[in-house]
């Protein structure tokens, strides 16, 4: 590697801009510059000094703030359209997508469905845009960091004059006293909270550099959470899984093996009531009709112990009692489990009563578990029914006449029985069910009433394990801390400087941000010194703009 | 104290803060005018300025905590609330940067800018309702308030980047950039127009109610506030003595809104000409003069320090209180909600801001752009998104 040697002895890595020593110019270009750009110190980043393999491209590329700004504002427009329709998840469920965005949205529904934008936030381009960011944020960091770091650690106290002149905060006051004026800036610098370097009777003042930090450590907590991310496709890492349980019901929890087991003990729903609840809440109650209140779960958490093998029933333990609410959730080892939905009042079981039509005398009762029905109910004196059919969620007849059922779950229960009785014992067929009293095969004797039913409600609980929490709150606490390091401090320095042919004091300043702030400290810094405040030099160019501005204030064209 | 008094002293401490913000302005106004120009006048107009600010900023606070007192939770669950608490914060932030810099002209914006939103606020529904379940958690005010806290500190950019350009942009014809300043003028008129229209409305107990068929096919009631320009899908009115509407519109669109939109518009179109005849000139050449003496290159600092202090409360707040909550809540930290995507488009775009300043060096003009580009994000995130595109946070 070509090294480069200043004037003032000290050795450069090759691509430096200004000495990071004493602050010369080594190139040409920067010692015709009227101000030196200070963000890097002129050090020398990779970036800057080769561009000839591939990989000093890839690295340039993914090293210019240019696309990493260009990523973010790609990803910034991907991501809002996006919101325009809702997101795949977010539509009405049971009803397909591919139908759903055409039949609500028209033809731009359609379109937005065919190029994929109803899942945007999965698909494989808008990963790799954030995969690019990633990468971008390893490489920009790397590639500003070290030249940084090597710049601010060799910086000497004494500065070329060219140097300082080239500073936005640049002065020179005509004095040939140099103590006094020193000694009080110094006293005024240490109230300051500077750390003050000296050499040759000139001064730098420098405070707060670890603020030059922050926005490394805060691409480093990104670089974290991102990588956080891309675990969640990692097999065993992540778990999100929707149980229903009904009252009084115990099922395994998902995703633990058959290890753990929860019961619902029992689910409530309440709502905001106007004359027990707080007196204010009465007009919304009244403009809302129902204001929910609360969703919860009493469970019990059970866990199997000991040797679970096959066939052999396992120890039971109860582990955990606990009510699971909204906002509360139930938490073991890894594993949470959410209040996320509910049903209220599942049919159970239904009753009915076998009576004689034309008298109405009843010959048995009986009660069908819906989950569990028995083939024959058997009464005393010859009486019985037989179930045909059992239809848990009915939805007519088919073209044959039979009975259909729409799913599994209890919804809408019908019943295909066969009536025995003495006087009957070839049976008779009848239909019941919510409402409906059918007699396909003609006029029976006797019939089912309807005598009861049993409801209980079912709990929507969801379990959710995610082993990759703590790293990204790991990121997330890493970024918080460095852009807060960032941007509550700033790295100010002031350098005082006897000019080379003795005839005056240079006090020139720099900080990454707010100027503002520097120029009012280095006016306490100087006062009572009796040396000039320096001049904000990219200022004065403002304020000439700015009176061209004011001359043409009176007449504004039209 | 019965929780009912509470709420009425709440109001009303809210109305004072209302009206101290209101002379507040006046003051801070006077404090840059042209014959006033003597340091010690200016002092004293921007004094009595702040002072009442602070008055008002204190009657405001008393608002929130006795609501809150009346409520039994924090005033940050509606829209009604949230929004006038993101006006509350408007307004500390604006202290907060006033006696970082003693400029009493980011006084003349801020205020105005923070009057119109709490005027904004209160054209919504102002029940003090119980929390359904979702909410009841301490997360609500600890994400609520300091997402608002950082959007009020990222909107002072926005202020004082109105203010550069105000100042800076030239309104020779043909001008890109006056044609657009006078849009956000524009913009914040028909914000006025809104609250005019509303107000004037409710003031009158204007009201006609629909039948109509939704989205879902059901039928339905829809109360209207304002005369219906447009009316609801297959709308019947149920109301006497009131304007038919002039369409309906098909059930995907929600008509009351669009209505009240087109209200919006209309009154605040012709309070923007009415203004235009009066100034004979843009709004923002009008206005050019009362801010000719304002420091450029400190206003830029004032926008570029703003965002800085509130890129980070905003990311606290929006972006990971919001996760820990959503975590908690809802079981993932995130779930590309619309909301959720907004707070991430938010920071985005502010992140972006701060490396185009840094790297590109956008300075000045086009720095104070992009603080009128970043305000409109966050007040999309808080208005549209709630009121256009429906999800979990639509709970308003
Ligand atoms: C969403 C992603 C990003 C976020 C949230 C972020 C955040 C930040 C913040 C807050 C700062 C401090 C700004 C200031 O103090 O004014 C910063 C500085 C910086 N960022 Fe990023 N950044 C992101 C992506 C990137 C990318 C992709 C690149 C590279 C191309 C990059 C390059 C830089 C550089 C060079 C600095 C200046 C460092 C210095 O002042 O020494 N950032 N970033």
């Amino acid at each position: 590697m070509k090294e480069i040697k200043c004037v003032c002895g000290h050795v450069n890595p090759n691509g430096t801009v200004l000495c990071e020593s004493c602050g010369r110019a080594l190139t040409e270009e920067a010692k015709n510059e009227k101000l030196h750009d200070m963000r890097y110190e002129g050090s020398a980043r990779r970036s800057q000094t080769y561009n000839k393999s591939i990989i000093d491209k890839i690295w340039n590329f993914f090293s210019s703030v240019k696309v990493g700004v260009w990523l973010i504002v790609i990803t910034l427009i991907a991501s809002a359209v996006g919101t325009i329709l809702p997101q795949e998840q977010y539509i009405p469920n049971g009803q397909p997508a591919d139908e759903y965005y055409e039949d609500v949205y028209g033809f731009f529904g359609e379109l937005y469905y065919t190029v994929g934008f109803h899942d945007l936030y999965s698909s494989w381009w808008y990963l790799l845009l954030i995969a690019s960011i990633g990468v971008s944020l390893v490489i920009c960091s790397l590639d500003r960091v070290i030249p940084l770091y090597r710049a601010l650690k060799n910086q000497r106290v004494s500065r070329h004059v060219g140097f300082l002149k080239r500073q936005r905060i640049y002065g020179k006051t005509e004095t040939a006293e140099y103590s006094e004026p020193l000694r009080k800036i110094k006293e005024n610098l240490t109230r300051k909270k500077y750390k003050i370097r000296e050499e040759d009777g000139n001064i730098l003042a420098e405070k707060n550099r670890f603020s030059r930090w922050g926005p490394y450590v805060n691409h480093i907590g990104l670089i974290i959470f991102l990588f956080g991310g891309m675990l969640r496709f990692v097999p065993g890492m992540y778990i999100d899984e929707t149980v229903w349980i009904r009252e009084g019901e115990t099922r395994a929890v998902p995703g633990t093996d058959q290890e753990y087991y929860l019961e619902n003990k029992g689910f409530t729903l309440e709502t905001y009531d106007k004359n027990k609840d707080k007196e204010v809440f009465g007009e919304a109650i009244d403009k809302n009709g129902t204001i929910a209140k609360n969703f919860q779960s009493d469970v019990i958490l059970y866990k199997e112990s000991g040797d679970r093998v096959p066939g052999q029933k396992a120890e039971r333990e109860k582990e955990q009692e606990d009510s699971i609410k909204v906002n509360h959730p139930l938490k073991f080892g890894n594993f949470a489990v959410y209040q996320t939905s509910y049903k209220l009042d599942e049919f159970k079981s239904m009753s009915f009563t076998l009576d004689n039509k034309e008298s109405g005398k009843s010959f048995g009762e009986f009660t069908v578990d819906l989950f569990d029905p028995q083939n024959v109910y058997t009464f005393e004196d010859g009486y019985k029914a037989e179930l045909m059919g059992y239809y848990p969620d009915f939805s007519g007849f088919n073209e044959q006449g039979e009975p259909q059922t729409k799913s599994p779950l209890p919804n809408n229960p019908a019943f295909l029985f066969k009536l025995f009785s003495p006087e009957k014992p070839e049976g008779e067929i009848s239909f019941v069910g919510i409402r409906k009293n059918l007699e396909p095969l003609g006029e029976n004797d006797y019939k089912l009433s309807f005598a009861g039913v049993e409801t209980r409600d079912v709990s929507a609980l969801t379990v959710h394990k995610d082993l990759t929490l703590w790293i990204l709150a790991l990121g997330g606490a890493i970024f918080m801390i460095g852009v807060i390091q960032g941007a509550y401090w700033h790295h100010r320095r002031i350098w005082i400087r006897r000019s080379d042919d003795g005839d005056g004091l240079i006090v020139a300043g720099h900080t990454n941000k707010n100027w503002h702030g520097l120029k009012n400290e280095i006016s306490l810094v100087l006062e009572g010194s009796g040396i000039k405040e320096p001049v904000d030099q990219q200022q004065k160019d403002e304020v000439r703009r700015n009176e061209d501005v004011n001359d043409n204030n009176g007449r504004v064209e039209q | 104290m019965s929780t009912t008094i509470m709420a009425e002293w709440s109001s009303n401490l809210l109305y004072v803060s209302f009206i101290m913000y209101l002379i507040a302005t006046l003051f801070f106004g006077g404090s840059i005018r042209q014959k006033n120009t003597t340091e010690t006048n200016q002092k004293k107009w921007g004094f009595i300025g702040i002072a009442l600010t602070l008055v008002g900023f204190a009657s405001q606070l008393g608002y929130f905590f006795l609501r809150w007192g009346a409520s039994g939770h924090a005033p940050v669950s509606n829209l009604f609330e949230f929004t006038t608490f993101f006006g509350m914060m408007l307004v500390g932030a604006f202290i907060i940067l006033y006696f970082m810099y003693k400029t009493t002209i980011l006084g003349v914006i801020a205020l105005p800018f923070a009057l119109l939103v709490i005027a904004y606020a209160s054209m919504f529904p102002k029940d003090i309702s119980p929390l359904i379940p979702a909410l009841q958690s301490d997360w609500l005010k600890i994400h609520v308030t300091t997402v608002s806290a950082g959007e009020a500190i990222l909107s002072i950019s926005f202020v004082a980047g109105l203010i550069y350009l105000l100042k800076s942009v030239q309104h020779t014809k043909g001008s890109r950039q006056s044609f657009w300043l006078e849009t956000v003028m524009y913009s914040l008129v028909v914000v006025l127009g809104f609250v005019v229209a509303s107000t004037a409305f409710t003031l009158g107990h204007y009201e006609a109610n629909f039948q109509y068929v939704n989205q879902q096919g059901e039928e339905a009631i829809s109360e209207y506030t304002l005369p219906a320009l447009v009316g609801p899908n297959k709308g019947e009115l149920l109301s006497e003595d009131v304007m038919e509407p002039l369409v309906d519109m098909p059930a995907l669109i929600n008509a009351k809104k669009l209505n009240t939109v087109i209200w919006s518009f209309m009154v605040g179109t012709v309070i923007y000409l009415l203004l235009r005849l009066i100034f004979r000139k843009r709004i923002a050449a009008k206005m050019q003069p009362l801010v000719k003496n304002v420091n450029l290159d400190l206003m830029d600092e004032i926008g570029y320090r703003s965002v800085l202090i509130g890129f980070p409360v905003f990311t606290l707040g929006g972006l990971i209180f919001a996760m820990i909550w959503a975590q908690i809540a809802w079981t993932r930290f995130w779930g590309w909600d619309p909301k959720e995507v907004w707070a991430l488009i938010t920071f985005l775009f502010y992140a972006a801001f701060l490396h185009l300043r840094l790297s590109k060096g956008w300075h000045g003009e086009k720095s104070a752009w992009l603080a009128v580009v970043g305000v409109a994000i966050i007040l999309f995130n808080l208005v549209a998104v709630n009121l256009i595109i429906a999800g979990l946070h639509s709970y308003a």
